[in-house]
């Protein structure tokens, strides 16, 4: 197997894109990627697009060709171009995708891409309760922030976790998102702004949820014996995992701790031969708050039950022991579903070549990236070192 | 939810009809017709599930899809029924009564309409025992 770097990373504002369309995101935050890297259309050997529900939300299919053809891949290299879904980790399934093409010594230079139009749909809640499991738990009423919530609260049943220290997370995350020039919220909040909103699911008010959000981002890979002739700044992947879990919360083992998260984290460690210790930052999957609690912990940062006196003690801020979600993570950045496991990538691509502005980690070597799908039936996990 | 789809499992949700390894014994509601331990060496078989269970975790959901928004707030959870097999369903009771630990049953109960002249969807609810 080849290593793999980074070339080159783009990403578009995210938010509500009312005047931009799903194909003019994409082609938007590939253009981005490309000029970045500094390669022309005609070196990229293949294509992979994370995308969940492009069929939902705009009714449209055939994401790959699509997406080829506007970015103008089709006419003289027919790139090949293939769309991967795994609901709310589509886009780091891309990524792992393009990294293993790679790897494999089948492909040279690969573009993993995430794209989102969320905004054009009617009743986005149902189009996501699709992550879960339809015939036994969205045919029941349960939703998305539902299954998060009955996380919450069996969380919060075991373990020592207030309702301040779980909208700690949110606050900061959009302190972090106010530094982000890309997020779709760059606005301070406080603890009572959380525990004032609106009831979502009890114990989740609408504060602990991450957004409905338009994006894309992409990135391009390449050999990294190769990566100098692209860019000074190649970011190497030093270790690619999944792992998967049963489709249901209700069939899980431990409702409050995802085990696919404890597995990808597990191999993707094992396999970079690094410690948790040697982390200088992380994105993790923050579609509500109590997910990133729980992805502190099952990714092995801390013991479960640990991450509310963490949280309290600003220990996952810049400057923090472990900062997470430096970009804002899914709540302050926004979650265009299919694109955020790739703008995950961008934010420790960004950091770790010292490009971060405002929010950059001081010395930042090694990153980490954490997406899930669904209530946690697909986790995975991609650790990043500067070159 | 078309006509055929929700048909095919009108015994699973009306009656609770599970299915049982016999190869373990381990009783799987929602069906599967895989044992995940034993594979192709389980033998599976239809299962009638009792009905009575205990709430494992819960919330209340406030903001639901369209098709469920006439009916907000209601109490969600998951439930261990005595089989041992979880699942997620409605309990009818008032949001404040909920808790981890509380004992219920099942009952039968619409679950949705398709809008004014679609189908009716019914199936299990609990109740506070
Ligand atoms: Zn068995």
């Amino acid at each position: 197997m080849r290593d793999v770097a980074v070339i080159g990373v783009g990403c578009t504002q995210f938010g509500e894109r009312w005047d931009t369309s799903f194909r003019e995101l994409f082609v938007e935050a590939g253009t981005l990627a490309i000029e970045d890297a500094g390669i022309g259309g005609e070196s990229i050997d293949a294509l992979y697009v994370g995308n969940m529900s492009a069929g939902r939300f705009v009714e449209q299919e055939h994401i790959g060709a699509l997406i080829a053809d506007y970015a103008g891949l089709t006419r003289a290299g027919h790139v090949p171009a293939t769309r991967v879904e795994a609901a709310c980790a589509s886009g780091g399934l891309a990524f792992r995708q393009a990294v293993l093409a790679v790897a494999s010594g089948m492909e040279d230079i690969v573009v993993a891409a995430g794209v989102e139009k969320m905004t054009d749909a009617g009743d986005s809640t149902d189009v996501l309760a699709a992550a879960a499991d339809r015939e036994w738990e969205g045919f029941a009423g349960a939703t998305f922030p539902g299954l998060y919530a009955m996380i919450a609260t069996d969380y919060m049943h075991r373990y020592p976790l207030t309702r301040e220290q779980l909208a700690m997370v949110a606050v900061k995350n959009h302190f972090h998102g106010s530094m982000n020039p890309l997020a779709q919220f760059q606005n301070e909040i406080r603890i009572d702004t959380v525990l004032r909103s609106t009831l979502v699911a009890d114990p989740l008010r609408l504060f602990d949820c991450s957004p409905v959000s338009d994006g894309s981002a992409a990135v391009v890979v390449a050999p990294l014996e190769r990566a100098r002739e692209f860019c000074d700044t190649p970011v190497t992947v030093i270790g690619t995992a999944q792992a998967s879990d049963t489709i249901a919360l209700h069939d899980r083992r431990d409702i409050s701790t995802l085990d696919a998260s404890v597995a990808a984290g597990n191999r993707v460690f094992e396999r970079a031969r690094i410690e948790r210790r040697d982390i200088d930052l992380v994105e993790v999957h923050d579609c509500f708050t109590i997910a990133e609690i729980c992805a502190v912990e099952d990714l092995g940062f801390l013991k479960k039950g640990e991450a509310g006196r963490f949280y309290e003690e600003g220990q996952a801020y810049i400057g923090g022991e472990l900062p997470v979600n430096t970009s804002g993570g899914l709540k302050a950045c926004g979650h265009p579903v299919g694109a955020t496991g790739i703008k995950q990538v961008y934010e420790v691509v960004t950091q770790l070549r010292g490009e971060a502005g405002r929010r950059q980690v001081d010395g930042a070597e090694i990153g980490m990236t954490q997406n899930v799908g669904g209530s946690g039936a697909t986790v995975v996990c991609h650790l990043f070192r500067r070159t | 939810m078309t006509v055929a789809r929700f048909w095919r499992k009108i015994p699973q949700r009306y009656n609770l009809i599970g299915t049982k390894c016999e190869t373990c014994q381990t009783v799987f509601f929602p069906p599967r017709t895989l044992c995940p331990d034993c594979r192709r060496d389980g033998k599976i078989v239809d299962h009638h599930c009792g009905g009575k269970g205990t709430v494992v975790t819960f919330t209340v959901v406030r903001t639901a899809s369209d098709q469920f928004s006439n009916l907000t707030p209601y109490v969600l959870a998951i439930i261990e029924l005595d089989e041992g097999c979880r699942l997620t369903s409605q309990v009818i009771c008032e949001p404040q009564e909920i808790f981890i630990g509380m004992k219920v049953k099942s009952v039968f109960r619409v679950i949705t309409e398709d809008g004014p002249s679609g189908i009716i969807h019914y199936g299990t609810k609990f109740v506070p025992v």
